[in-house]
Order: structure tokens, then C-alpha cells, then sequence
């Protein structure tokens, strides 16, 4: 998984059936401190994100297909699976 | 999933059969502000895109899975045409 921030959503008449019912949000990658970096993604919400949300993306191997509950799998990777509360690191680490 | 702008239509005669009947685009990926991000692609469609639409498209293995029971030699495939993104104020740097 990584970490993201929304930024943003799309409205989409016209999409792949396994996108239909399923809320979509551009995301941006940010490090931990909430720079934001390079490389907006589309991702499926989940859990009940919004903008502004700093959130878990998951775009790796079936995780699409688990917690959507496909039967088959499906042209769609990449999903929110967490909005994230608060991320506490080692102060030497900073 | 990514966003991308379709830039152009590519003819190919000679290609393997199982993409016989599938229309193959020009895809540029594109940022929330429209700005390039990196080298163009080949995807091949599955909504009925034009030259010109602003689509998201999905890369890798799930490329492969836009029919059932069929799976398809592609690693681009453009899933959904956006009519409108909503950005949020400041939401981009």
C-alpha cells in the first residue's frame, strides 16, 4: 500500500461495468510529513474517503479483487482501503 | 489507475488475433492539470474513447480483464471516460 492524499474526484458516465456503483478519486502519493509528491492516480473508494483525506492505496497484486468482492478479476487496481488518522514516527527519523 | 489524454488511433493489420476487433490508441498519460507524465502508450479501449477524451485507464495484469471469460495480450487498457473532475482548492502543488 501507499500513502496518499485526495485531492480531487471524477465524474464518469461512460466506464467498465466493474466501475459502476464505485465512488472514484484522483489521489496524489505524499511521504509521511504530507509532501506531496509526482504521479496523481484514479483510485475506487472504499471506506468512505474525501478530499483532503490522507489515505491507504492498495494497487498490488488482487487486492482490487478481495475487497470488492469480484468473482473474476477485473480491470481495476488500484483502491482505498484506509483513511489514515495519524502517522506517528521516531523524532530521529525526521 | 491512471488519467490520460487519447492522442491518436493506431492501425495494425498483422497482430496477434485475440485483438482482432479492438480499437488500439495513442495514450498520453496526464496529471489532474493535464501536464504529460512520461512517454506515451498504446492502450486498447473498452468505452468507445475518441481522439481527444480525457479517460482513465488501468495498467498491468488487470489490463488484461476488461472481458470476462477472455483475456486479451494488452497491458494498457482505457477503462472509463471522465466527464468532469472535481478539484479540490489548493489540492495540488
Amino acid at each position: 500500500m501507499i500513502l496518499c492524499k485526495v485531492v480531487g474526484s471524477i465524474v464518469s458516465t461512460i466506464k467498465h461495468d466493474s466501475y459502476h456503483n464505485q465512488k472514484v478519486l484522483l489521489v496524489r502519493p505524499v511521504s509521511p510529513d504530507g509532501t506531496l509528491k509526482t504521479g496523481t492516480m484514479v483510485a475506487v473508494d472504499t471506506v468512505g474517503a474525501g478530499e483532503g483525506n490522507t489515505v491507504l492505496v492498495a494497487s498490488e497484486g488482487r487486492a482490487a479483487t478481495e475487497i470488492l468482492g469480484f468473482s473474476a478479476r477485473q480491470p481495476l487496481r488500484s483502491v482505498i482501503v484506509g483513511i489514515v488518522d495519524r502517522i506517528d514516527r521516531e523524532r530521529s527519523d525526521q | 489507475m491512471k488519467l490520460g489524454r487519447v492522442t491518436g488511433k493506431v492501425w495494425a493489420t498483422a497482430k496477434d488475433p485475440k485483438l482482432n476487433g479492438l480499437t488500439l490508441y495513442v495514450l498520453q498519460p496526464v496529471d489532474e492539470n493535464d501536464a504529460k507524465i512520461g512517454t506515451e502508450l498504446i492502450a486498447v479501449d473498452t468505452v468507445g474513447s475518441r481522439e481527444g477524451d480525457l479517460v482513465y485507464w488501468v495498467g498491468g495484469a488487470e489490463a488484461t480483464f476488461p472481458f470476462s471469460g477472455r483475456q486479451i495480450p494488452s497491458d494498457v487498457t482505457i477503462v472509463g471516460l471522465v466527464d468532469r473532475l472535481d478539484i479540490r482548492p489548493g489540492g495540488t502543488a
